[in-house]
């Protein structure tokens, strides 16, 4: 096949065109790989000679930061449970009952989910926390960012459920089971991909999110990570680029490792028994 | 097994009434088929008899038994459905033994019964796959063997066939036939295949729009439709129907059609009660009763419109003045030949007449 002179040159074109894109979103995470392992690591990519681990033992000693992790995991884990086993028995409910305007029940708390969780009801939410007494607590970080995934979450879950048949739980009360059994046995499993979709996601905006924990918490103890990076700025608001990429490696590598365990162990995939 | 009894079911959904005051009664034993177009309620009486769907009014037993607010655990039966439900992360052996699971059985019995089942049925050897991984037919087996595993009252089965191909739907149905006469057992079976009906029911419930038209063995299905409607849904091609219209003379009835040629008929009573309200009747002959013939009596004329081989017979249709058909189905070995008209003959004893309402008059011997 030969080209004319006009197709080799849109030929060629596009794909520096798609070089050129490519390497402004490959430039960030390039040196987000390197510069933690780099001494004298600066705001410019540079390959890190000698390669080194000294930015993070450096981070490892920061107890502030340290602890900041860990408040995140406490504060992610709580949420994602909570939000997991709400929506799943909610959006359970709402796909196979038939309780009147249950399309709308959804529609609205979609709604105002987009409200409460936003920075706009920041003032109420925290006047709010601080009439429940529990300004300065996990508890509280992790209620607000329930009531704010919650009804996302059951949206999501809820046409999921609905995309599955019937069938499956009443040839199980056919064959004798209880609704709670036809729920455990039967419904659950074929629902958990749709489960985990929901974990991962309400994982990830918890983890990352600042605002809320930021207004919420006082004390260093609770502060998550994603404020205690703050400890890496100078008094003077200028970053330790070292140690802040160091630190923001170790901030990503849970969410990292949950994409993969989950698509390891469930696979974002589905498969069937119902015959079409 | 148990006998099943329907007392004045309705069920609506909104302003539909999906079944409208049924009422029958169901033997211990009996293979009863549901037979009728989609939307019809055959599907709907079949969930309410699995306790699926909660009746409007009315009452339903199974036995003696009261069952109509009953959860379907409490009711002891089983049932087939259509897209055959099988659960996707077990496998064909926990498939097959979870009624028994949920009954507390231990797991050893629970192997040793599917293993048998599944010998039955010859899945034995698919025990450990999941269902996406064996084949259409193996599924539909697998979700029987799920219903045989547990001895019941009562075996549903929602279109159970429905989505074999052509070839495993008869070798399914001929072991469905099989089964139900070695074992006995009550079945409630809904198709709306009449092919199907015919063959495995001891008694067909023919149902349109939310009521049941007729409820009597095959054969009678077949011989004596009670309205044109079963006439024209039982049968394969279904029975031709022509408007004629009726005069008594002589004690005998004479009814005239264009292109038609019928001797006078014998009189029976329901002839003249209905002729006398309304003469307008319709005249109604099985394609399998018709044949090419020179004759000019008990024929029906008209243009050759289609002449289709099906190797064992053939299907000849003729189109009428009206733009009516009649389709013929014709078994010969021989190749006819056909002009461009064509007149069908067929015997008086083979007719059926029909009311101006669509009812079948009855011969007074009946």
């Amino acid at each position: 096949m030969t080209l004319s002179f006009q197709q080799i040159l849109s030929r060629i074109s596009f794909s520096v065109l798609a070089a050129l894109i490519g390497i402004c979103f490959a430039l960030p995470l390039i040196w987000f790989l390197f510069a933690p392992f780099n001494a004298r690591a600066e705001l410019g990519l540079e390959i890190p000679s000698p390669f080194t681990l000294k930015n993070f033992f450096t981070v490892f000693e920061n107890t502030f930061a340290m602890r900041g992790l860990l408040n995140s995991f406490i504060q992610s884990i709580g949420g994602v449970v909570l939000v997991g086993f709400a929506a799943t028995l909610a959006a359970y409910a709402l796909s196979r009952s038939d309780i009147p305007g249950k399309k709308s029940i959804t529609y609205l708390l979609l709604l105002f989910s987009s409200v409460v969780s936003g920075s706009a009801a920041m003032v109420p939410i925290f006047l709010i926390v601080s009439k429940l007494g529990l300004i300065d607590t996990h508890v509280a970080v992790i209620l607000v960012f329930a009531g704010g995934l919650l009804p996302t979450a059951m949206f999501i879950l809820r046409d999921f459920i609905d995309g599955i048949p019937k069938s499956y739980e009443e040839s199980a009360m056919v064959a004798g089971a209880s609704s709670m059994q036809a729920f455990r046995d039967v419904a659950l499993p074929v629902i958990r991909p749709g489960i985990v979709v929901v974990v991962v996601w309400a994982f990830v905006n918890i983890w990352g999110s600042f605002l809320i924990p930021f207004i919420l918490l006082r004390s260093d103890e609770l502060m998550p990570a994603s404020v205690a990076i703050y400890s890496f700025y100078s008094e003077a608001g200028t970053p330790i680029v070292t140690l802040l990429a160091a630190y923001a490696l170790i901030y990503s590598f849970p969410v990292i490792s949950l994409y993969l365990f989950v698509n390891w162990k469930f696979g974002f995939r589905f498969f069937g028994g119902i015959k079409a | 097994m148990a006998s099943i009894s329907f007392q004045n079911v309705t069920k609506s959904f909104g302003d539909f009434n999906a079944v409208s005051n049924a009422s029958f009664e169901i033997n211990d034993g009996e293979f009863i088929c549901l037979l009728g177009p989609s939307g019809c309620g055959k599907t709907t009486s079949l969930r309410m008899i699995a306790g699926l769907e909660t009746p409007t009014s009315g009452r339903i037993y199974i036995g003696d038994k009261d069952v109509t607010g009953l959860h379907p655990r409490d009711r002891k039966i089983s049932m087939v459905f259509q897209d055959y439900a099988l659960y996707p992360h077990m496998n064909i052996s926990q498939n097959i033994s979870y009624p028994l699971k949920v009954r507390g059985e231990n797991e050893a019995t629970r192997g040793e019964r599917a293993q048998e089942v599944a010998d039955v049925l010859k899945i034995g050897h698919l025990l450990d796959r999941l269902p996406a991984q064996i084949s259409g037919g193996q599924q539909q087996r697998t979700s029987l063997a799920r219903a045989l595993v547990n001895p019941s009252q009562v075996y549903l089965f929602d279109e159970p066939l429905s989505n074999l191909d052509a070839k495993l739907r008869l070798e399914a149905r001929g072991f469905l036939h099989h089964l139900q006469h070695s074992m006995g057992m009550t079945s409630v079976y809904v198709t709306h295949d009449q092919a199907e009906a015919m063959a495995l029911a001891t008694r067909v419930a023919v149902m349109d729009q939310g009521r049941i038209v007729q409820f009597a063995t095959p054969m009678e299905i077949y011989r004596k439709p009670a309205t044109t409607f079963v006439a024209n849904f039982v049968g394969n091609p279904p029975m031709n129907l022509l408007p004629v219209e009726a005069m008594v003379e002589d004690n005998s009835l004479k009814v005239k059609a264009d292109g038609l040629e019928v001797v006078a008929l014998p009189m029976h009573k329901s002839f003249a009660e209905a002729v006398a309200i309304n003469p307008n009747i319709t005249l109604g002959v099985r394609p399998e009763h018709l044949r090419a013939t020179a004759e000019e009596e008990n024929v029906v004329r008209g243009k050759l419109f289609a002449n289709e081989n099906m190797g064992a017979e053939k299907l000849v249709t003729i189109e009428r003045p009206d733009a009516a058909r009649f389709t013929a189905r014709i078994f010969t070995d021989d190749d006819i030949i056909l002009s461009e008209d064509v007149a069908l003959g067929f015997s008086s004893q083979h007719i059926s007449l029909f009311d101006a309402d669509g009812n079948r008059l009855a011969l007074d011997n009946e």
